[in-house]
């Protein structure tokens, strides 16, 4: 993605016009509904934020509401523990999806590979499924009344660490981040293995002839030159976790059980934002946690523009 | 297959030649994206008492059974559901790939006030979820007196899918060479036949590649059905599903057939237009 970096207006034609009919023909339908039902609520959710609710009355309260996300008792324990939830989240899908998809594109891009297609297509399967089907898929399978994993297991001698890990507080959220990375790890796996199918082979070729092993042809050579799609994996990652809800809500429901152990901001809005059990839903604490959620993508992005996207050269051929 | 695999984690490369190893791994990750969708749907098709007895069978003449799907036909309205996510899906793409190359076409040919911080702002709109928002979008919605309706959710995921198909149009139309223009102006063609007869119909592959990636996320969506038209009557087949999973989480029989009811229309589709997905996603347009 290129953002402009400059905001300085484009030279313009000093002399009046007439109105350009034309251009509002083209522009103005879908920036109408852009701003409509896009940015203006995005603004509005910032500064509703700022407000607090109470029988319909609507006050300013300034950052109140973060201070009590942040430090009120009642909301910062569900706060920082979805907050946590989501880092390691985010985490496992760093460490296995991104390292996964970068093999198996490795593997794919080999020359004259047989059936490479159809690998393609059947790695890349599971990414076109919604996200709620393959978390019930995941749960019939993991399930100890069906018993098809302890089964599995048993088969390569392995049964004695079966467990109900999607029932446990300590394994649950780790086997969520798993179905997760099982599901999108066709994405990195496409995308750069487009960017190795973008490499010329007299590159290649020249390496080989230098007497480069193939080892040595991929650190030095195809590494550097995958290395900004890997950045830009590892964004489009962080802004899909950080906006997860839909396996959470399919797998465990709104309460992110057991005991909130799989609870991330996703869900964690949606509860704030419609309530649950006894606590009452609240807008403008919704709001600001989607506040809280937008700054955090944004500082993400932030980060990622400034120093990864930076220092990484961009190759043309 | 199996000896394929072992071979290949045992590292020997030395003693497997090297593509045997690569189809070695390449088969293995294949088997672990496959199995759980195939365990799910051959069991669709079989008795309560086979699926626990022996899951990885395939339906015998003796297993085979329909009861699950009879069940989900009878107690949810598929139909309904199936259709309302087509209404909304078609209507949103379509939407979105006109409106979409309407303004891409705009941003990219004319110079105007303005251009530059509406291009940043579609922009923005690729990488900042539209969920963010969703306080206020249901407020609004309920002020145009809209929820419940399929119309909110047309509207919704108009505005989310424009980002990309602008920044995908955009850079499709500036490969477009001047000469086709100049010459149509010369001939004193108007701005409007030049875009929809000579720009438009050019613009077709990039509309197939960016009417992919806005159908995907549209149909597989629970989070804007959930909160904008739960009702009975503009349920989505995503928000069925989750509904009805969760109802009759102990039937086995219904929740393998609903799953493989959502699951098997979207794998026929995506075998038939795989080729175009991966030449999509493949040919740089999400650089």
């Amino acid at each position: 993605m290129t953002l402009p970096k400059s905001k300085a207006t484009p030279p313009l034609a000093t002399e009046k016009k007439p109105m350009p009919w034309h251009i509002v023909f083209f522009l103005g339908p879908a920036l109408l509904i852009y701003l409509t039902v896009s940015v203006y609520p995005l603004l509005d959710t910032l500064i509703l934020s700022l407000y607090d609710e109470q029988q319909g009355q609507s006050s300013f309260v300034g950052l109140q509401n973060f201070v009590t996300l942040i430090n009120d008792e009642n909301w910062s324990t569900a706060f920082w523990n979805a907050l946590g939830n989501n880092f390691k989240f985010f985490i496992i899908h760093m460490l296995i999806q991104n390292p996964i998809g970068l093999l198996l594109a490795v593997l794919l891009s080999s020359p004259k590979l047989r059936f490479s297609s159809s690998y393609r297509t059947f790695i890349f399967m599971p990414t076109m499924l919604s996200v709620v089907i393959i978390g019930f898929v995941w749960q019939l399978l993991l399930s100890p009344i069906w018993g098809i994993s302890e089964n599995l297991l048993y088969h390569l001698g392995l049964d004695q660490y079966f467990d109900a890990w999607l029932g446990k507080e300590s394994s649950a959220l780790i086997t969520l981040s798993l179905i997760s990375v099982w599901q999108f790890v066709g994405i990195p796996m496409m995308l750069i293995y487009a960017t190795l199918l973008n490499i010329p082979d007299d590159i290649v070729d020249a390496s080989v002839v230098d007497g480069a092993s193939s080892m040595q042809t991929f650190w030095y050579i195809k590494l550097p030159l995958i290395l900004p799609t890997i950045s830009m994996v590892s964004i489009l990652t962080f802004v899909a976790n950080f906006n997860a809800f839909e396996l959470i809500y399919a797998v465990k429901g709104a309460l992110a059980g057991p005991n909130f152990s799989t609870d991330l901001m996703g869900t964690f809005f949606y509860r704030t934002f419609f309530g649950f059990q006894l606590q009452e839903g609240s807008a403008t604490m919704g709001a600001a946690v989607a506040t809280l959620m937008f700054l955090i993508i944004l500082v993400g992005i932030m980060l990622f523009l400034f120093f990864v996207q930076r220092r990484i050269q961009r190759f043309q051929f | 297959m199996i000896s394929l695999f072992k071979n290949s984690t045992q590292g020997s490369f030395q003693k497997v030649p090297k593509s045997v190893a690569i189809h070695g791994v390449l088969m293995a990750y294949t088997l672990i994206a496959l199995f759980p969708i195939i365990v799910v749907i051959i069991n669709a098709f079989k008795e309560r008492r086979a699926i626990f007895r022996d899951p990885l069978a395939l339906p015998t003449l003796d297993s085979f059974t329909l009861v699950g799907f009879e069940q989900v036909l009878l107690r949810s309205d598929f139909g309904l559901y199936s259709m309302n996510s087509l209404i909304v899906t078609l209507i949103s793409v379509g939407l979105v790939l006109l409106l979409g190359a309407m303004a891409a076409w705009a941003l990219t040919e004319y110079k105007f006030r303005s251009n530059l911080l509406i291009t940043f702002l579609f922009a923005m709109g690729i990488m900042i979820p539209i969920r963010l928002g969703t306080v206020s979008i249901l407020r609004l919605m309920v002020d145009l007196n809209l929820v419940n309706t399929l119309t909110a959710l047309v509207l919704v995921y108009i505005a989310q899918g424009l980002p990309l198909a602008v920044y995908i149009l955009s850079e499709f139309i500036r490969t477009i060479p001047k000469e086709l223009k100049e010459a149509a102006r010369c001939d004193a063609v108007s701005e409007y036949k030049i875009f929809f007869c000579i720009i438009l119909p050019l613009l077709k592959p990039a509309m197939a590649t960016v009417a992919v990636f806005t159908m995907i996320p549209i149909w597989n969506d629970l989070w804007f059905p959930l909160i904008l038209a739960p009702g009975e009557e503009t349920r989505t087949i995503t928000l069925g599903v989750q509904q009805f999973v969760g109802q009759y989480v102990t039937d086995w029989n219904s929740v393998l057939s609903a799953l493989t009811m959502a699951i098997v229309p979207i794998l026929v589709l995506y075998t038939i237009f795989s080729r175009q997905l991966i030449r999509g996603l493949t040919s740089g347009a999400v650089k």
